[in-house]
């Protein structure tokens, strides 16, 4: 057997290897659940470009070694620079790098423009739980400010934004998403770094305490999904779960119709710790929360 | 005779090379302990980074044990995972990679290649050595304080480092901080003295362009360093302010379990661009060493030149120029703004022109060579094929649309194991085969090094190629355990499993190493002198091994660069660099050092 010929074999075996665990992994991404099939358009072509690259160095590598391995007395070539080869490998990598690139930042673009019509939620992380926020009536989120976070409002709603009090609020359940209406996802953190992230929708964005950060998709298969938390936050991270589902207009309505708003949730704790202080006391405290007092007009 | 001599045209320039004073031990202790022979510092700066790499790879084990057989191990919990990623994390990057490639491999191969006697500020690198130390023993200590060391992740990311809801808050990230600052302290001592070597004490003739791509790789990945670490020097002293002073650098206002803090008005997002224009250097700070000595292993074991010299040095200045504007791509999903993602994607993707390059020219340097298939030869080609596999997914990442679905899951871990975990360390393992003869005078037993080269590259390749598809699954990095995931498939679970037992094996394998390593030091083979047949200077040495000053009464000139091999018409298949023209057409072979006194009356 040939001098070489175990080694050159094994540097084959690893690159077929390679190529062959590709074509048959039964661990490949989830289906498609949005509208970025485009970003798997791009890693599809990312494959093949590297891939081409990966057979032909290794195949080279491999061949080098079992052509030129060691023979007592012989020479090797004294030939230390070849300007033609040098530049044809350059100018066939940047073909490569600019095939990959232009299409890459063409869908960045899409990714990073988020349509007119888009419908916008709010999705606040905190330590180690998932909560939601739909605009009500007036189709606009209230603003918010972390140093109003208390138990009677754990979202931090600005109180004296009219436009925060029909604000639909999720805490501890799952959120629901109309199918194949487009959604910014405004994302918003009251503690540390998080990441809401449904892999079938393919698009990520960490939540940053301090700013509003935000994604946009469109659902466009229905069913339940999976929400992780990909950003790490601390021990509770791995359990930092929650689920969405995709539904038709009609059922989405039908779900929309029995959650809470802010002013509600603020009446029934309202009359709870009004409930609470009577049995505790005979002393009054009732309006000092500000939860019924109507409004003020703000500015935004 | 000019034909024979293909790159020895110019001429030595007359100008004496002023010799610097040696410092003399005058003790044991000051020879062996408080020395301030870049050899012995670079020895114990190499014992000790892989003393602490055992505790990192150690707990690889763990992490694994629990990724593999999540539930069955009851003495690790979550808090304790979190602790082992990120003092495995640090500890592989920073205080075993930078530590070894640079104070080990940089403190022994510069002086010597470069042809001076020590480095230029002997004193200043035994300190060096010292702070490096003592950045350990804060690190290792960390282990044993209440609340145990930091559990933040390696990237250390505020506010969560130094909030309750992290194990480790308490102490354990005060002195990740302090070791930090504390190894950058003791890394500038250093670096300043590699640098200024290469710079000032080369010997006559050693152009900046005939010295072996090691030193230019160590050189170049110093300058990176030197600039990056102070990003993260200050980052750290940020953070400790914020956690002990109550300072709001990166801290905003904030609500933690119901609870108003004191913070407002800092900014997470500047942390991680501090981090990040440290860490993406970083990379290039242990790639670029691995560049350089793959390069050389490549060359002499394939008995010829390395191919495109001159592109292989400005490849190296590129890729280190270049390394300070990609740093956001570890950064495309951090909420910075989003159009940043344009420039630093296509940043990046460049980045990938120049790198390329290097692997064709090391692939189109075993062309019509003459191919010895020894230990550093074989991790030389692991690393080919590892360093291709994870360069490539590393242009997935920073395509960065291609990024979004795939950051933060398994694919980033698999991603930067193979490209600066893995192939860093089969280049390591090389090198060490390689040089091990030089310091010791014996050489490493061939058959514990096959076995451990063979282990090594098909586990480290079987542990780490399935993960990407883990990650392009879904599956996420810094995950305790899945739990139930309605995405992820029973099989996930059986592949983590096999993936542990391939980890444990590897594991194994090092230990077979270590032996090997101690073992030879009294049984190796004795080894004659240049037993690679190596052109370059280190091996050129008046006594062998290389004692104190290097080089015997003379430092050696140089005629040539070092990669004349397979000259046509020379009698060996060799020309080392002192080897002046009119000496060529003598056998160089069996006298390496034949040259050595010839020239340059020291002064
Ligand atoms: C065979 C040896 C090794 C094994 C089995 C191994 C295994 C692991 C595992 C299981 C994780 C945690 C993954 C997660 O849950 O996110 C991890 C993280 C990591 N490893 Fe390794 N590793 C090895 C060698 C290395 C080396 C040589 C390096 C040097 C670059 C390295 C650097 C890191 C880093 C930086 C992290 C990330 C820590 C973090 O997420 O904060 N590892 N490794
Ligand atoms: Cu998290
Ligand atoms: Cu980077």
């Amino acid at each position: 057997m040939k001098k070489g010929f175990g080694v050159a074999f094994m540097l084959f075996l690893v690159t077929a290897g390679t190529v062959l665990f590709h074509v048959f992994s039964p661990w490949w991404w989830t289906p498609l659940a949005s509208n970025w099939g485009y970003i798997d358009d791009t890693i599809i072509l990312t494959f093949w470009i590297t891939g081409v690259v990966f057979v032909a160095v290794l195949g080279f590598t491999a061949y080098c070694v079992l052509r030129f391995s060691y023979q007592e007395g012989r020479r090797s070539e004294y030939k230390p620079e070849n300007k033609k080869v040098e530049w044809w490998l350059t100018g066939l990598t940047s073909l490569g790098v600019v095939g990959m690139l232009t299409p890459g930042l063409f869908v960045w673009n899409e990714f990073v423009s988020v349509p007119k019509d888009a419908a916008v939620i709010e999705v606040m992380g905190q330590q180690w739980q998932w909560s939601y926020r739909l605009p009500g009536k007036d189709g606009v989120l209230g603003t918010t400010d972390v140093r109003q976070v208390n138990d009677k409002n754990p979202f931090g709603i600005n109180m004296k934004d009219p436009k925060g009090r029909d604000d639909v609020l999720i805490s501890g359940e799952d959120l629901h998403l109309p199918l194949d209406k487009p959604v910014k996802v405004l994302l918003r953190s009251l503690d540390v770094l998080h990441d809401f992230y449904v892999p079938q929708f393919r698009a990520k964005m960490d939540m940053v305490p301090g700013v509003v950060t935000y994604f946009w998709f469109t659902p466009t298969r229905t069913g339940t999904f999976d929400a992780l938390c990909f950003e790490l936050c601390g021990v509770g991270h791995y359990a930092m779960r929650s689920k969405v589902v995709v539904e038709k207009e009609g059922a989405y309505q039908a779900w929309l119709k029995k959650q809470q708003t802010f002013a509600q949730s603020l009446r029934a704790a309202e009359k709870q710790s009004g409930a609470e202080s009577k049995v505790a006391s005979a002393q009054g405290s009732g309006n000092a929360a500000g939860g019924g007092s109507p409004p003020l007009v703000t500015g935004r | 005779m000019a034909d024979i001599v293909p790159t020895a045209a110019e001429d030595i320039p007359s100008a004496e090379v002023a010799e610097v004073d040696l410092y003399h031990a005058k003790s044991w202790w000051t020879k062996y302990v408080f020395s301030q022979d870049a050899k012995v510092i670079a020895v114990q700066y190499s014992c000790t980074a892989i003393a602490i790499g055992l505790v990192a790879l150690v707990l690889s084990w763990l992490m694994r044990l629990q990724l593999g057989f999540p539930e069955s191990f009851s003495f690790i919990d979550a808090s304790d995972y979190y602790q082992f990623i990120t003092m495995h994390g640090m500890i592989m990057v920073i205080y075993l990679l930078t530590a070894l490639f640079l104070g080990g491999f940089g403190n022994y191969l510069i002086p010597l290649m470069v042809g001076a006697r020590d480095m230029v500020f002997p004193y200043v690198n035994m300190l060096s050595f010292w702070v490096y130390l003592l950045a350990v023993v804060v690190l290792v200590a960390s282990f044993f304080v209440p609340g145990g060391p930091t559990g933040a992740g390696w990237t250390l990311y505020p506010p969560q480092a130094i909030l309750s809801g992290t194990p480790g808050s308490e102490y354990g990230i005060i002195l990740m901080l302090v070791s930090l600052a504390l190894f950058i302290i003791g890394f500038t001592m250093g670096g300043l003295n590699y640098v200024v070597t290469v710079l000032q004490a080369r010997t006559r003739g050693m152009t900046l362009m005939r010295m072996p791509l090691t030193v230019w790789g160590i050189f170049v990945a110093t300058i990176l360093a030197l600039l990056a670490f102070p990003a993260l020097f200050v980052g750290a002293v940020m953070m400790l302010f914020d956690r002990i002073l109550g300072s709001s650098f990166f801290m905003p206002a904030i609500v933690v379990m119901g609870e108003q803090l004191s913070y407002s008005g800092g900014s997470p997002i500047l942390f991680q661009h501090l981090f990040w224009f440290f860490g993406h250097p970083e990379v290039y700070i242990v790639a670029l060493p691995a560049f350089g000595i793959v390069s050389d292993l490549l060359s002499v074991h394939a008995r010829r030149h390395i191919f495109g010299y001159r592109m292989m040095v400005w490849a190296i200045v590129i890729i280190g120029a270049l390394s300070f504007v990609v740093w956001a791509h570890h950064m495309y999903v951090s909420g910075m703004n989003p159009w940043f993602g344009f420039f630093f994607a296509t940043t990046t993707l460049i980045i990938a022109v120049p790198t390329a390059l290097k692997v064709y020219n090391w692939t189109l340097t075993l062309w019509r060579a003459n191919i010895q298939l020894t230990l550093p030869m074989l991790f030389a080609l692991a690393f080919i094929v590892t360093f291709v596999n994870g360069g490539i997914t590393g242009l997935f990442l920073g395509n960065v649309v291609v990024d979004v679905p795939l950051s933060d899951t398994m694919f980033v871990v698999a991603h930067f194991h193979m490209v600066m975990g893995v192939a860093p360390l089969l280049v390591i393992f090389g090198a060490i085969y390689h040089w091990y003869p030089l310091m010791t005078g014996r050489m490493l037993d061939e058959k514990m090094g096959k076995f451990h080269f063979w282990v090594t590259f098909i586990g480290t390749y079987t542990i780490f190629l399935p993960l990407h598809y883990l990650g392009i699954l879904g599956v996420p990095r810094r995950y305790f355990e899945m739990g139930d995931t309605s995405f992820i498939p029973d099989s996930a679970q059986d592949l983590n499993a096999f993936i542990t037992v391939a980890a444990l094996i590897v594991g194994f394998a090092q230990l077979v190493f270590l032996y090997n390593l101690f073992r030879s030091l009294r049984h190796g083979k004795i080894s004659e002198r240049n037993p690679w047949k190596a052109a370059s200077l280190e091996w050129q040495t008046a006594a062998y091994p290389p004692g104190h000053g290097n080089f015997g009464e003379h430092l050696p000139v140089v005629y040539r660069w070092a990669y004349d091999y397979g000259v046509p018409g020379a009698p060996d298949d060799f020309i080392p660099q002192n080897v002046p023209n009119n000496a060529v057409a003598e056998s160089h072979a069996e006298a390496p050092s034949a040259a050595d006194d010839a020239e340059a009356p020291r002064t």
